[in-house]
């Protein structure tokens, strides 16, 4: 099937078979390689990506699907060379070990900042539920998303989903 | 995944004739079961009818009386929407405590309840709100429509439309998640209705079912103190590695009580 999808900006055209997962499609025909397959099973959020603004699994979502869609992936969160807020404070706050999961946490995390008016440590906990880390324990994540949410706040212009 | 052909109708008489085809066909919402079942191959259809085309099929429209919400309406959607949170804030409550934000972001309440997960929270609203899901086909009440295990009233060719949900008097909803799925291993959803108070059980058993013993205790007295003693049956319940039926018979009353003293302390703040 023939579909139309802005990825990062960018207009894409592709003729993709029914069952080519968004994961797959941004992985492997676009080159996007910022999105993590880690669990392949929905759970762990290492895939996350926004879909008309919106954070999604890319790993349970049809590229057929999207057809006339929005895609955003880490590799569009900022212009190259440079760091969206979110990805700063990750940096500042050493929100990470191995960093499997930094992409889909940020990318989970940018959503989080714009649906939430007053981010609390709790609240960003809660959110969290869909992204997995197996070497921090958190405690350094959710200092950054909360990092990252306050100089959302202060950045004009830095929600750019 | 196996491969399969992708249909994206954008009206409804076009997912009937495309559902009549003989072939294993499969209707995709949300697609937070169907996909990965696919990916295991614990589903392997012929074709997939994508209902992400058909505009008509997403929103909530609310008066004094009914809330009702298109089936490809998303969770995320069902917990922000103000008419949900005006009208049946309980159930605004609980779509924002499906799954995880991404889950709410793609998955669907039609979804949800054409594939009757026993674990699933949506069943429980639609039983204990005595809701009404319309279909292509007919309108059917919750009651007839939950019929056991992953199973529906449903025919072959019928698709969920909408659920209309009649505002009760008031109404919470309490559940227990198991540690590692987030699914509820008990959900219990409390309403109370100018008929009465109903009370209907996700995640004890195979199927959504309604508590009537512990609505005829609480019809007596409505109050968290009136469950006080109260023990629910173990017979029927589920039995397994996640917990035994006695432990899942206890969380059915303390969930209860929770939920009625939800309500009791809300309406006591009005």
């Amino acid at each position: 099937m023939k579909v139309n999808i802005t990825v990062n900006d960018r207009a894409v055209t592709a003729d993709v078979p029914g069952h080519e997962l968004l994961s797959d499609f941004l992985r492997d025909r676009l080159g996007l390689t910022g999105t993590h397959v880690g669990c392949d099973t929905s759970q762990c959020g290492a895939c996350v990506v926004h879909v008309n603004g919106a954070s999604v699994k890319s790993c349970a979502t049809l590229a057929c699907a999207l057809d006339g869609a929005t895609v955003r992936t880490i590799e569009g969160l900022s212009a190259p060379g440079s760091l969206h807020p979110m990805q700063k404070a990750f940096h500042e706050n050493h929100g990470l070990q191995c960093g499997f999961c930094t992409p889909g946490m940020i990318m989970s995390a940018v959503d989080f900042a714009t649906v939430t008016p007053a981010p609390t440590a709790e609240a960003a906990r809660r959110w969290l539920e869909g992204n997995l880390c197996r070497c921090t324990g958190y405690q350094n994540i959710v200092a950054a998303v909360l990092a990252g949410s306050a100089a959302m706040q202060t950045t004009e212009g830095a929600r750019s989903t | 995944m196996r491969t399969f052909e992708y249909e994206r109708p954008s009206t409804l008489d076009s997912v009937s004739a495309a559902l009549a085809s003989d072939r294993d066909v499969r209707v995709l919402a949300g697609g937070m079961t169907l996909i990965p079942s696919m990916k295991m191959r614990l589903a392997t259809p012929d074709t997939i009818v994508d209902l992400g085309g058909i505009p008509e099929l997403v929103g909530v429209t609310a008066d004094d009386e009914v809330v009702a919400i298109g089936a490809m309406t998303t969770h995320a959607r069902v917990a922000g929407s103000e008419e949900v949170r005006r009208s049946i804030p309980a159930l605004a409550e609980l779509a924002g405590a499906i799954g995880d934000p991404q889950v709410r972001n793609r998955g669907t309440i039609g979804g949800s309840v054409a594939n009757n997960d026993p674990a699933s929270d949506y069943p429980a609203a639609l039983l204990a709100l005595n809701a009404t899901v319309h279909t292509n086909r007919r309108s059917v009440p919750a009651a007839s429509f939950f019929t056991g295990m992953f199973e529906t009233a449903l025919d072959v060719g019928e698709i969920v439309t909408r659920v209309s949900f009649p505002v009760p008097l008031s109404a919470a909803y309490e559940k227990f998640r198991s540690p590692a799925s987030r699914y509820a291993l008990v959900g219990v959803f409390v309403a109370v209705t100018r008929e009465g108070v109903r009370v209907a059980v996700t995640g004890a058993a195979p199927c959504v079912f309604r508590a009537t013993t512990i609505e005829s205790t609480l019809a007596e007295r409505f109050g968290p103190d009136a469950l006080e003693n109260f023990r629910f049956p173990r017979e029927g319940l589920n039995d397994d590695m996640h917990g035994d039926a006695a432990y899942r018979a206890h969380l059915v009353t303390v969930l209860a009580r929770k939920a009625v003293g939800r309500i009791v302390a809300s309406s006591g703040s009005r």
